[in-house]
């Protein structure tokens, strides 16, 4: 079953076209890699789908259901988690209190909200950390945070957005093993990397841009001999 | 999604400490605070007490919008004068002034809401802009209506003493006193009721980062005008019982920028974002004005002004967190 389907979507910034005519739908259940290089317009579509920035055209449609155009947080309503790039955690709260903070989107009493987010706090191994402000977090950490804070609002698809980068090799790796787990719960996902890798082993489907264009969906075997994402990766 | 994912090295997560150190401060405070008339006797030092809790309320009001939801207004003195002017009204038509406050309360909070629509719809400090400005606009606005007083201003019509009357005895002040500490305490509960669940989290979110709380679901400007609603609510009441106690408004004393700026920075002062801030601030900001009034000048507004400006640097230096944070600093090396 389609979970997420983007079609035509285009998003003009004056004369320039960060993304355009894109289509491509993600089954429910799977991980996608959204990869491309700098300036593709990765980031501008996940914006769109996550509600931060409105379409210019074309239509995104989420569990057979038309949101082109929500607000961020009917989107997350719905049930589309993300994280950010540039990290953004809520620095004055403790680590407890952010998870709780996502969790009261689907648990009215604090008592409630509290148990999903000690639950979440848990499994993303933030446990020891329950209790420190969210501001003094290291980067890995704090990256840590984003993907369970997205977590706690019990989202169906999940957007990441770099959580990989600039992370040590065994940070990289316990955050592979997290990405693997919130699959395994049944969570779509799709993530925005850089770390090639990375993506080859963990995404069974891939989605290539290149200056705004869709130029490439498949499996990452098939990607690397397809010659438009080797042009656009080793320039033509 | 009842599957869990906790990986055999997950560690739970620790329960947190019982905080006596809260417990005993609430303690503390509410034995100086019951004891103080008690303590207090001459008519100028119960006049600080009755005045420094009175304007505690209005800047537990301030600190909802301000300190949790962290939106800075600068026109708090708007919503005070609302009080102010509106219980005056209601009394002189034959109300109880106990009565007057729910009702004017509730017209303030629209009176917010009707700020917040327009400007909370952009992001940054255009609130903190439009406050200023709207509280300059009454200002001059003031002085021409003719069934506020205008420039004379209205006073409250003599009325028997008694609870109901909310009228007592000024040469001793006690009744005003343990009647403003009973208003505060109310205040201070509803404030924490009010901020304890969702809607103190979704406001620390949004004050926090906006973007990241809609995110997770905060709808945020909605959650700005609950926040605006309650705190102009709690502030018009504060004004609402200082009319009571000084019998008198006009455009200066209800509605100025000075006004507007005390109520802020005793917040600030004592703690912007902590339920202790503005009674301790609240203590602080009125007693060093009242002295400063009373021993430097005649009339103080430009002493006044200079000591905010000193107090808002002092603060930015020693501890931007404000005097709770403080205590809990010195409170925490004296156990380690």
């Amino acid at each position: 079953m389609t979970l997420l389907s983007v079609d035509g979507v285009t998003k003009r910034f004056g004369g320039l076209a960060a993304v355009s005519d894109v289509s491509f739908e993600v089954p429910e259940g799977t991980i996608t890699g959204l990869i491309g290089p700098n300036g593709a317009g990765k980031s501008t579509l996940f914006s769109m789908i996550a509600g931060a920035q409105r379409p210019t055209a074309g239509r995104i449609s989420f569990a057979g259901k038309d949101i082109t155009g929500w607000q961020p947080h009917e989107a997350a309503r719905a049930g589309v988690g993300r994280t950010f790039q540039l990290m953004r955690v809520f620095g004055s709260m403790t680590v407890l209190e952010n998870l709780t903070t996502a969790a009261h989107l689907r648990h009215r009493t604090k008592a409630s909200a509290r148990a999903v987010a000690e639950r979440v706090c848990a499994e993303t191994n933030l446990g020891s950390y329950a209790h420190r402000p969210a501001a003094t977090l290291t980067g890995a950490t704090k990256k840590r945070l984003e993907l369970a804070r997205a977590l706690a609002t019990s989202p169906r698809l999940l957007l990441l957005d770099e959580v990989l980068s600039g992370l040590t090799p065994t940070e990289t790796a316990e955050a592979i093993s997290l990405i693997e787990q919130v699959h395994a719960q049944g969570i779509t996902i799709v993530l925005v990397e850089h770390v090639m890798q990375v993506v080859m082993s963990l995404c069974p489907r891939l989605v290539v841009l290149d200056f705004g264009k869709l130029i490439f969906t498949g499996s990452p075997d098939d990607a690397v001999k397809d010659q438009a994402v080797l042009d656009a990766y080793l320039g033509a | 999604m009842t599957a869990t994912l906790a990986p055999p090295s997950a560690r739970p997560v620790p329960a947190r400490k019982v905080p006596w150190g809260r417990y005993a401060g609430i303690a503390v405070v509410a034995v100086l605070l019951v004891v103080y008339p008690l303590v207090a006797k001459t008519s100028f030092l119960q006049t600080i007490g009755v005045t420094a809790l009175t304007m505690a309320i209005a800047s537990t009001g301030w600190n909802i919008l301000g300190g949790y939801a962290g939106q800075i207004s600068f026109g708090h003195a708007v919503f005070f004068g609302t009080g102010m002017y509106g219980t005056t009204l209601l009394v002189t038509g034959g109300w109880s002034p106990w009565l007057t406050m729910m009702p004017i309360a509730l017209l303030a909070a629209v009176l917010g809401v009707l700020i917040g629509l327009p400007t909370f719809r952009l992001r940054g400090h255009y609130f903190s802009i439009a406050t200023l400005a709207i509280g300059m606009m009454v200002m001059s606005i003031l002085p021409n209506i003719q069934w506020l007083g205008a420039t004379d201003g209205l006073s409250v019509p003599f009325l028997d003493e008694g609870f109901w009357n909310l009228t007592f005895s000024l040469r001793d002040k006690t009744e005003y006193y343990y009647t403003a500490l009973g208003l505060f305490a109310v205040a201070t509960v509803a404030a924490w009721l009010f901020l304890r669940g969702r809607i103190g989290s979704y406001l620390e979110a949004i004050r926090d980062d906006d973007v990241a709380a809609s995110a997770v679901g905060v709808p945020v400007r909605r959650y700005k005008l609950y926040a605006v609603a309650m705190s102009a609510a709690l502030t018009s009441i504060a004004g609402s019982f200082h009319v009571m106690f000084v019998t008198f408004v006009d455009p200066s004393s209800s509605s100025d920028l000075s006004l507007s700026t005390a109520i802020a920075l005793i917040a600030v002062v004592g703690g912007a974002g902590s339920m202790w801030g503005p009674i301790l601030g609240a203590w602080l900001v009125i007693a060093l004005q009242e002295y400063t009034r009373t021993y430097l000048s005649a009339t103080g507004r430009t002493i006044d002004l200079m000591m905010f400006g000193a107090l808002i640097i002092l603060v930015a230096v020693v501890d931007p967190r404000g005097l709770v944070n403080l205590v809990k600093r010195g409170y925490r090396r004296v156990r380690r």
